[in-house]
């Protein structure tokens, strides 16, 4: 039988097809000079920035939202909103002035009154807000620019927490949107941020758009993290989100892309040999990965099984693990982010040196482990928390201990932590995560440093001694005080171990070389980014 | 045939009740807490608790359930507890990049794979037959994953032809909207291409070893009017039916090709809401779905009278 023909006809078909493909005139180009295409890290789902503290959403606030104050590259806390602030003489006063000229993206200015709710809304979810809320007595609008905040004895942390650079921001919404119960997420994104959030184009899981927010008035001063002038000098950016990791690297390399935010380990060599692409640690300050127990059942409801981990747990291991290159990673031995004030080694001999396997064995058999399971809650969907699961797995099994490791997906595990029943009915005995480095700088932010018991963070670390110490902090009136009461809350965590530190790694950043004015900072700001 | 619709029409309704129910109550079960990943890492119990409760997933199960049912009927399919959104307009976003894409696959896979069976039936047993039988075998086998990944890094990489990723609306232009259709549609076809290709052959050659077709041979037809006006069309139900389980399975989302090529589809929305446990949108999702499921297998035998006369309804 003859199929010549058939196939004729059908290569003819194909042939027209590629004809009619290569005649349709292609769309004229988008004014690319000005666009500005950003891979973030993770897909934006929340808008609302008080009633979640992922790390997206922060970002997010920071491109439509402004702040009172904020943190610069110093760890100095400079005005952005403000223009000028008095503090009474008996330091219980302050009188904040907003700027000129400040408005939101629908057009209202900005007032005191908007500033108050949003503090308010803030301070009901932030921990360092509630400190500040405890010691508050009123906050007044004197005028639509003036407003005094009246405390009931001196807090010297105001100005630090009013300009607390992550998770939760205390971002200044328009009062209407403020006045949203604390614990329902807002509807609207409206700011008075250097970008405006465009939500007709927003496609949740793929796009987000934001546009040059024309009324705004840069400060004259430099950038420098999240203070200074927020100079916006690309018209749009978007924010394309492409979850598989090969992909996003071929549109970098492509063109397709202009930065991604956060490399995967494995690609970094890829990316870093393209001569279009510059690979930088952007990040000053980088995140710290944590092993975190479960206070309320054995074996970890006792200090000397929390204890013998810190003379096995190998930082050098997790840094291996997490962030794939020694270059990007190091060892930090303190509960506050290396490279900040309050960082120190104090308390920190069993967790440096050789590691002692025989001094951890000492220690369990000390607290009398019977053999009791050890669950590990991990999430695959998360290298860093699964890199982290297997190398502590690993480590307690080289201790002899009874370890299961129960790996679900994110979702999942931190449904899962919030069971406070044994393992054999579902508990579990230890988690990981990581959080970012402004996250854990201090006393009064480090949230995993608490003692609270059942009320307090996940785990459910009980220790009165630590409430006590960090109640004396954030009494300290200088930065001599503040030191040393640190060291003190540092050295009671090394005894009783609310959760180990296990690596400080930073997350390595990848953009086009015709981008210029990347800002150094622990949080990714878009501003001041040029394309040539 | 109006009766045999009506009663079609009327089963939908009743798959898609059942479809609620089950989805409902399997959401209900699993485990997971949309409020303790929209609280963040940083989170207390009593943070989370309250979200809870806001969020109304702290009512018993038959008040959620009534609830849902009620705005069902209503015609809402509820708003996605993480973004705020109507799940209608989320699903409505994700549509035209699912047409768009089914509609590309298939007319790719109909168009090399019809041909590739019909000669590989008119060939059989020679090198002709066994290349295309090879390749639907390679088709099957090689993950489509993997079969994207060298599509990107040949016509995108290298060559610079096509674009790596994302999706251009049709109204942004014809020539974008299929260059970014043009690679998803190739790696995601090839399974179609294999699966349509060999019923194409197996059905093809069930007809041409009937005496009509030898008649029409030794009336001195062409062969290609043999193959092509006699054998194909009664050879098409079996490929149409395959063609039509193509399209529902790809209408209800190609997750592994749209999230290689960043596609903005209904898998990844379905995905992405089952890793949140964004209830309502994978109840939305669901339901939709199973109906497009149940319409499209009517239509694809509702079709069969125009390939078969004898099939009467």
């Amino acid at each position: 039988m003859n199929i010549r023909p058939v196939l004729r006809r059908s290569l003819g078909r194909l042939g027209l097809l590629a004809l009619v493909s290569v005649l349709c005139v292609p769309a004229a180009g988008a004014q690319e000079q000005r666009l500005l295409k950003f891979i973030p890290q993770a897909d934006l789902r929340i808008l609302d920035p008080i009633t979640t503290t992922a790390y997206i959403t922060r970002n997010h606030g920071y491109m439509i939202y402004d702040t009172l104050f904020a943190t610069d590259a110093k760890f100095q806390v400079q005005p952005q909103m403000v223009d000028k602030y008095e503090l009474s003489k008996d330091q219980l006063t302050y009188s904040f002035t907003l700027r000129d000229g400040l408005k939101f993206h629908d057009g209202q200015p900005v007032r005191s009154a908007d500033c108050i709710a949003s503090i308010e809304r803030w301070a009901k979810r932030d921990a360092l807000g509630q400190k500040l809320a405890e010691a508050t007595e009123s906050w007044k609008a004197v005028n639509d620019r003036t407003f005094t905040l009246k405390l009931k004895r001196p807090f010297p942390l105001t100005l630090e927490a009013l300009a607390k650079p992550s998770s939760n921001v205390p971002f200044i919404m328009p009062e209407r949107i403020a006045k949203t119960d604390a614990f329902t997420n807002i509807t609207e994104a409206i700011g008075s941020g250097p970008f405006k959030f465009v939500k007709e184009e927003w496609v949740p899981g793929s796009k987000v758009v934001y546009v040059k927010n024309a009324d705004y008035v840069p400060r004259k001063e430099p950038p420098s993290w999240a203070a200074g002038g927020k100079v916006v000098k690309v018209d749009r950016v978007e924010w394309i989100y492409i979850p598989d990791s090969a992909t996003a690297a071929a549109a970098l390399g492509a063109g397709e892309v202009d930065w991604w935010e956060q490399l995967p380990p494995d690609l970094i060599p890829v990316l870093a040999r393209n001569k279009n692409i510059k690979v930088e640690n952007i990040d000053p300050l980088g995140s710290m990965g944590l092993i975190r127990f479960n206070f309320l059942h054995p074996p970890f409801d006792n200090p000397k099984m929390r204890q013998a981990l810190l003379y096995v747990v190998d930082q050098n291991d997790y840094v291996l693990g997490i962030a794939g290159d020694p270059k990007n990673g190091h060892t930090c031995y303190s509960f506050f982010t290396c490279g900040t004030p309050l960082s120190s080694e104090v308390g920190a001999e069993p967790m440096k040196g050789k590691r002692d396997f025989d001094k951890a064995k000492q220690l369990i058999k000390e607290a009398g482990y019977k053999g009791e399971k050890i669950v590990i809650i991990d999430a695959t969907d998360q290298p860093i928390v699964h890199s982290q699961s297997l190398l502590t797995a690993e480590m307690l099994r080289k201790l002899g201990l009874n370890v299961e490791v129960q790996a679900g997906d994110w979702g999942t595990l931190i449904t899962r932590r919030t069971s406070k029943e044994p393992v054999e009915k579902g508990g579990w005995s230890i988690f990981h995560t990581w959080l970012v480095g402004p996250d854990l700088t201090s006393p009064a932010v480090n949230f995993a440093l608490r003692g609270t018991g059942e009320t307090g963070w996940f785990g459910w670390a009980k220790d009165a001694k630590i409430e006590e110490l960090r109640e004396a902090w954030f009494a300290a009136t200088d930065a001599a005080g503040s030191k040393k009461a640190a060291d003190a809350v540092q050295a009671r965590a090394f005894e009783f171990v609310p959760y180990i530190p296990t690596a400080q790694f930073i997350l390595p950043t990848a953009y086009r070389s015709n981008l210029s004015g990347v800002i150094i900072a622990p949080m990714t700001l878009l501003w001041n980014v040029e394309k040539h | 045939m109006i009766a045999y619709i009506i009663r079609r029409l009327f089963s939908t309704v009743v798959v898609m009740a059942v479809v609620a129910l089950v989805v409902f109550s399997l959401l209900y079960l699993t485990p997971g807490d949309p409020a303790a990943v929209i609280a963040g890492d940083i989170a207390t119990d009593e943070d989370i608790r309250l979200i809870h409760a806001r969020l109304g997933l702290d009512k018993p199960f038959l008040v959620q359930f009534g609830r849902w049912l009620w705005s069902l009927l209503h015609g809402d399919l509820g708003t996605s507890i993480f973004t705020n959104l109507p799940v209608t307009q989320l699903i409505g976003q994700r549509i035209e990049p699912t047409l768009s894409l089914t509609l590309c696959t298939l007319f790719v896979a109909v168009l090399v794979a019809v041909p590739l069976g019909v000669v590989a039936a008119a060939k059989v047993g020679t090198w002709l037959d066994r290349v295309v039988m090879s390749f639907s075998v390679l088709g099957f086998s090689v993950p489509v994953f993997v079969f994207a990944y060298i599509l990107i890094l040949t016509f995108s990489v290298q060559l610079d032809w096509l674009p790596v990723q994302g999706y251009r609306s049709f109204r942004d232009g014809v020539w974008e909207w299929l260059r970014h259709l043009i690679l998803p549609s190739v790696a995601l076809g090839t399974v179609y291409v294999a699966l349509i290709a060999r019923m194409t052959r197996a059905s093809m050659l069930e007809v041409l070893a009937q005496d009509y077709i030898r008649t029409a041979a030794a009336k001195g037809l062409a062969p290609d009017q043999v193959l092509l006006r006699h054998a194909l069309k009664n050879a098409a139900i079996p490929v149409i039916t395959v063609i039509g389980m193509g399209i529902a399975l790809l209408i209800s989302g190609a997750i592994v090709t749209e999230t290689v090529f960043a596609l903005p589809g209904i898998g990844r929305l379905t995905v992405d809401a089952i890793l949140r446990r964004d209830y309502p949108i994978i109840q939305g999702v669901t339901l939709i779905f199973s109906a497009v499921y149940v319409v499209v297998n009517l239509l694809v035998d509702l079709s069969y009278v125009f390939f078969d006369p004898r099939i009467r309804y």
